[in-house]
């Protein structure tokens, strides 16, 4: 056991270089994805034929595909002769992830946009509010505290995505862990890393569920996000207690 | 060698699809049904013994549960590869994918079985049927129904995760038509193909998982 703590004692800034670079992808992949899931999610509403059927076919395309397709297209068929499009190996890594799990995220904006009570889209229409206004003031607000939950599954499901692009010869904590292995004990490693990017996981989902309770604190539901994450208790309102009884 | 300079060639495409469609038969697609009959059985089991067992045993078994399901099934894999290693890749890629997936699967059925009517458990208890009567013959028949379109729907995903398998020396789909575009080096046609059996067999069977949806919601209206 004290060799492995010196070996990884010895390896630890290179593992720290990889944990850098998994969260470098996964933050770049998940910025990445939510333009496109917004941008796919909202032309997938259009009546136009052509912006819905250009956007349905996007996200069948990238979801449709497995993720490894995606990333060998752009890190083995781009630089070849018809296309000779050399792209950096990291910025081929988070292009691959954002658009995989935009297309996913697109469906989950289009969805929760479409589960707006029809109530709010009626008022919007009475208030002779243009498009936009109605998208940006009422729906999307609404939409956003809907969809967060379902966009963490996807923001977890991208982070362990990017243990892939080792494939692809980016160093990230998975192509450490396969260097630290050989210092180590294969058991030593792999737990490590296992548990290095569950408490990332961790971390990502407080974060959504903050974010989420401050979506819905804006909306006027729930608790003040900083209590939310604080924890503290909300204090009840005493305003009333006791009357009606 | 003309032909290299254009962006397609038709040439390399039917050369290499022989094999790619070899290989998404004997590989990809049986690691997809094993891997989903062992994900569909281990998640009902998870999802029982955490409803059935005492206290510390179910909240042990909710963290390995969640450790699995935050954890990358790449990192898994090789893992086990490295500690497994008189077993035949192939197998230990099919058993983990399967684990993987049954912690997934677990959370499915889970909201199945806690969307039982509360009537159906108290008929059981005037019945004074037994408990393993009462999960066989009343609570896992409405359960399962109600779950069956969200598990196809992770069958899918689980299709679409089997190029991971790749990182254990498993030669599946992608691999293929990597080890194509290595060998050639035309890349274009092998991954396009590879990518167009993907998007063809998950598009199919989106079809028939929504299907199937339609045809439960209308039985059971």
């Amino acid at each position: 056991m004290t060799e492995n703590l010196d070996a990884l004692w010895r390896a630890l800034p290179q593992i720290w270089d990889g944990v850098f670079i998994t969260l470098v992808l996964t933050a770049g992949g998940a910025l990445l994805a939510i333009v496109v899931a917004i941008a796919l999610g909202l032309l997938a509403r259009f009546e136009n034929i052509l912006l819905r059927g250009f956007a349905r076919t996007i996200i069948e395309l990238f979801r449709g595909t497995s993720l490894l397709v995606q990333l060998f297209f752009f890190f083995f068929v781009l630089p070849l002769p018809p296309f000779n499009l050399e792209l950096p190996a990291l910025f081929t890594g988070i292009l691959a992830l954002g658009l995989n799990y935009g297309a996913y995220g697109a469906e989950v904006v289009r969805g929760s946009i479409n589960a707006v009570p029809a109530g709010q889209w009626e008022a919007t229409t009475a208030l002779s509010m243009s498009r936009s206004q109605r998208m940006r003031r009422v729906i999307f607000p609404q939409a956003w505290a809907l969809m967060i939950p379902s966009l963490n599954n996807l923001l977890i499901q991208l982070l362990k995505g990017t243990a892939v692009v080792y494939l692809i010869t980016i160093v990230d904590l998975t192509a450490e862990l396969n260097r630290l292995r050989v210092q180590t004990d294969v058991f030593f490693a792999y737990t490590l890393g296992l548990l290095v990017y569950f408490a990332i996981a961790y971390l990502l989902t407080l974060g959504m569920n903050a974010l989420e309770s401050r979506a819905k604190h804006r909306l006027g539901q729930g608790v003040k996000w900083r209590d939310a994450i604080a924890g503290t208790p909300p204090v009840p309102d005493m305003k009333g207690a006791g009357q009606a009884a | 060698m003309n032909d290299d300079k254009s962006i397609w060639s038709w040439d390399h495409a039917l050369a290499v699809l022989p094999d790619l469609l070899w290989t998404f038969l004997t590989v990809t697609l049986i690691v997809t049904i094993i891997g989903s009959a062992i994900a569909a059985v281990l998640g009902l089991i998870i999802a029982l013994g955490r409803r059935t067992s005492p206290r510390p045993v179910a909240g042990a078994l909710t963290l390995v549960m969640n450790f699995i399901r935050m954890t990358p099934l790449v990192v898994q894999l090789l893992f086990a590869y490295y500690v497994f290693t008189t077993v035949p890749p192939i197998v230990l890629g099919t058993v983990i994918i399967g684990i993987h997936y049954a912690t997934y699967m677990a959370e499915v059925y889970r909201a199945g079985i806690d969307a039982v009517p509360p009537g159906q458990w108290e008929a059981t208890t005037a019945l004074s049927m037994s408990p393993a009567r009462t999960w066989t013959a009343v609570i896992i028949p409405q359960a399962l129904r109600a779950t069956l379109p969200a598990l196809a729907n992770y069958v899918i995903s689980m299709f679409k995760d089997t190029p991971f398998l790749m990182v254990i020396t498993v030669t599946e789909l992608v691999r293929e038509a990597q080890l194509y575009g290595g060998t050639n080096f035309r890349y274009v046609e092998a991954i396009t193909l590879a990518g167009l059996i993907f998007l063809a067999a998950s598009l199919l069977s989106s079809v028939l998982a929504r299907r199937l949806e339609k045809k439960l919601e209308y039985t059971t209206a």
